[in-house]
């Protein structure tokens, strides 16, 4: 499926500066981003380079130093709590620690109603239920195994699913996924993404990959961005960037990534 | 025949749970490493590649338990040993272990230092504090680490440099052995290929002689290690050199991992990224027959029963009850 030309989130010149004086320090500097209907993105860097950063200031949870970041076409509002809750019901997010992500004292079946209540949908018992055993059903999960269980109770994979079974149920125009296989093994790595492309699929979602697996990154993504120490030194088709890099960080990067067919040169 | 640095004979380990079941984890594993060779572990996630290279080293802390078989280690069998002997002449001199969380496993208030002098109190009680210094300086120069970082504590150090460190410091005596439990899989690429150089460093000065390596990252492995065994719910099902493994894989589990690698090359896209349906059989029950009929294409009723044994073509082996012919033959019909 190709991206449609709609852009709905975009980004001009965002800074974000921790500390001041001596200790200041540019995580995100200068960015320029624009991020389209349906479009998959990979951002990708080393540690450190600011991605996490990027990703949270998108997300909301971080408010950028200076620069603009419209979506949908005009200036992003988050003062009062009603315009947060209405951003946060188009944008949601998948985090790399599976194990943090939940709050601990809440059963699964809480857990996925909140999804529902949310949306400030009002349903009855019936409806709800199938609501989420239809979203379990869809990252093969049962709910009737479930549903009484705390999040400590199931293993890392399964958590992450559960993150997308919640994904599934708001569906949301952007997903941010920062680092979603990294804590998981290669064969989880394939079940998840090939959920969370089916769901882009579905719902014509824009998926955000925050990631340093180079492969993945090439797998998954349109578009591309290199970032290093805070600036994006190289975007552009995840084609053309990664078979023909132009920047040295990024032909840097590309050679340090174990290939099946190639020499790995460790220098 | 080259000295076998490490001999497996049907080792059994097992964990106890409350209710007193014994899950097996690992369960008959056999495999030997030549001197100078290395080895690459590689499966899903509680296949019990872990449990193996704590079982190789002689950890048995509750709830895991040895079960049955032997370990020997440089013609030694460790289980013979008693817990202090183990500890005084084989932890450290023969075989050493870097864990999973190696990056956790530094003292934040202990300066890097105090962890070589620990240890060469121990084994080598003769030094002074001077030559212990000047040892692990020395040591960590011919690494590419700097000395600096005996100095420092270990929250000073970024992950990766947290990673070197744990392996200069397991390595200062000179084991036989290195067992590397997942060294990079917390790091991102270029931290890992600094991890994997200093590897590959310690082996061609001869401060190791031989490398077991776990991960599930198979292109990785393909590049480090001569060999790669393949475990399945505790089993070995598949051993043999390390580019036959990857390009010529002969038993349907490995194929079907063998789907699940992704890498930044040509054609790449083209590829359908496979899933492995279902998920690891329940070890607590006793299992009839081969353990991944419940996940494979090609099962048969002659699957399910009996135990399926190993098959050896020269030197490699894998565990079907069908033979390599017929399963390439399906292998190629899949693609």
């Amino acid at each position: 499926m190709k991206p449609n030309q709609e852009i709905l989130i975009s980004g001009r010149n965002v800074t974000k500066v921790f500390g001041y004086g001596k200790n200041k320090n540019t995580a995100v500097d200068h960015v320029n981003f624009d991020f389209h209907r349906g479009e998959i993105i990979s951002i990708v860097g080393e540690s450190g380079s600011g991605k996490t950063t990027l990703a949270k200031i998108v997300m909301g949870l971080l408010k950028e130093t200076s620069g603009e970041i419209e979506y949908k076409g005009t200036p992003r509002k988050l003062k009062s709590h009603r315009d947060r809750k209405a951003y946060w019901q188009d944008i949601q997010a998948i985090f790399q620690d599976p194990f943090s992500s939940f709050n601990l004292f809440h059963k699964v079946e809480k857990l996925l109603n909140d999804c529902i209540e949310l949306q400030g949908l009002k349903l009855s018992r019936e409806e709800r239920f199938e609501k989420m055993k239809e979203a379990c059903t869809f990252v093969n999960l049962k709910y009737e195994e479930l549903y009484n269980k705390y999040p400590f109770e199931l293993s890392g994979g399964q958590m992450q699913r559960l993150m997308i079974a919640r994904i599934f149920l708001l569906h949301p125009k952007v997903l941010l996924a920062d680092e979603p296989t990294s804590m998981v093994d290669a064969c989880s790595r394939s079940t998840i993404l090939d959920m969370l492309l089916k769901l882009r699929d579905e719902n014509e979602m824009t998926i955000i990959f925050i990631t340093h697996d180079v492969g993945l990154a090439y797998y998954v993504s349109d578009t591309i961005y290199i970032m290093e120490k805070g600036k994006i030194v190289e975007a552009g088709n995840a084609d053309d960037v990664l078979m023909n890099p132009q920047h040295p960080y990024t032909q840097q990067l590309i050679s340090d990534v174990p290939k099946l067919h190639e020499e790995w040169d460790l220098g | 025949m080259a000295n076998n640095i490490l001999d497996v004979k049907e080792l059994k380990t097992y964990y106890r749970t409350r209710l007193k079941e014994k899950v097996y984890a690992v369960d008959g594993v056999n495999f030997d490493l030549e001197e100078g060779k290395t080895i690459g572990i590689a499966g899903e996630s509680g296949c019990g590649k872990s449990t193996l290279a704590l079982s190789l080293m002689g950890f048995y802390f509750p709830p895991l338990h040895f079960g049955s078989g032997s370990i020997n280690v440089n013609g030694v069998d460790i289980m013979t040993l008693s817990k202090e002997n183990l500890r005084k002449k084989v932890l450290g001199r023969e075989i050493a272990y870097i864990p999973q969380a190696a990056m956790n496993a530094l003292n934040p208030t202990i300066k890097i230092i105090r962890f070589i002098e620990d240890i060469m109190k121990e084994h080598r009680p003769e030094l002074t504090k001077k030559q212990v210094y000047d040892m692990a300086a020395e040591r960590f120069e011919t690494l590419n680490l700097s000395p600096k970082v005996l100095n420092s504590y270990p929250n000073e150090l970024s992950g990766g440099m947290k990673q070197r460190t744990v392996i200069a410091i397991s390595t200062i005596l000179n084991p036989k052995v290195l067992i590397a439990d997942e060294p990079t899989s917390a790091l991102d690429v270029t931290s890992q290929k600094v991890v994997i150089k200093l590897l590959k460093d310690l082996l061609e000065k001869k401060f190791i002689r031989s490398l077991v390596f776990i991960t599930h990252e198979l292109p990785l492995l393909y590049h480090v290690t001569d060999e790669i065994m393949v475990m399945y719910a505790g089993e070995i099902v598949e051993r043999g050199k390390a580019d036959e493994v990857i390009f010529d894989p002969v038993h349907p589990y490995t194929k079907k991992l063998m789907g699940s690698i992704i890498v930044p090359e040509m054609g790449m896209k083209d590829h359908k990224l496979a899933a492995i349906p279902g998920a690891p059989p329940n070890l607590k029950k006793k299992i009839e027959g081969c353990r991944f009929a419940d996940r494979c294409s090609y099962t048969t009723d002659a699957c399910r029963q009996g135990k399926v044994s190993t098959q050896q073509i020269e030197h490699r082996m894998y565990r079907c009850i069908f033979d390599s012919e017929t399963l390439k033959g399906w292998h190629a019909n899949e693609a």
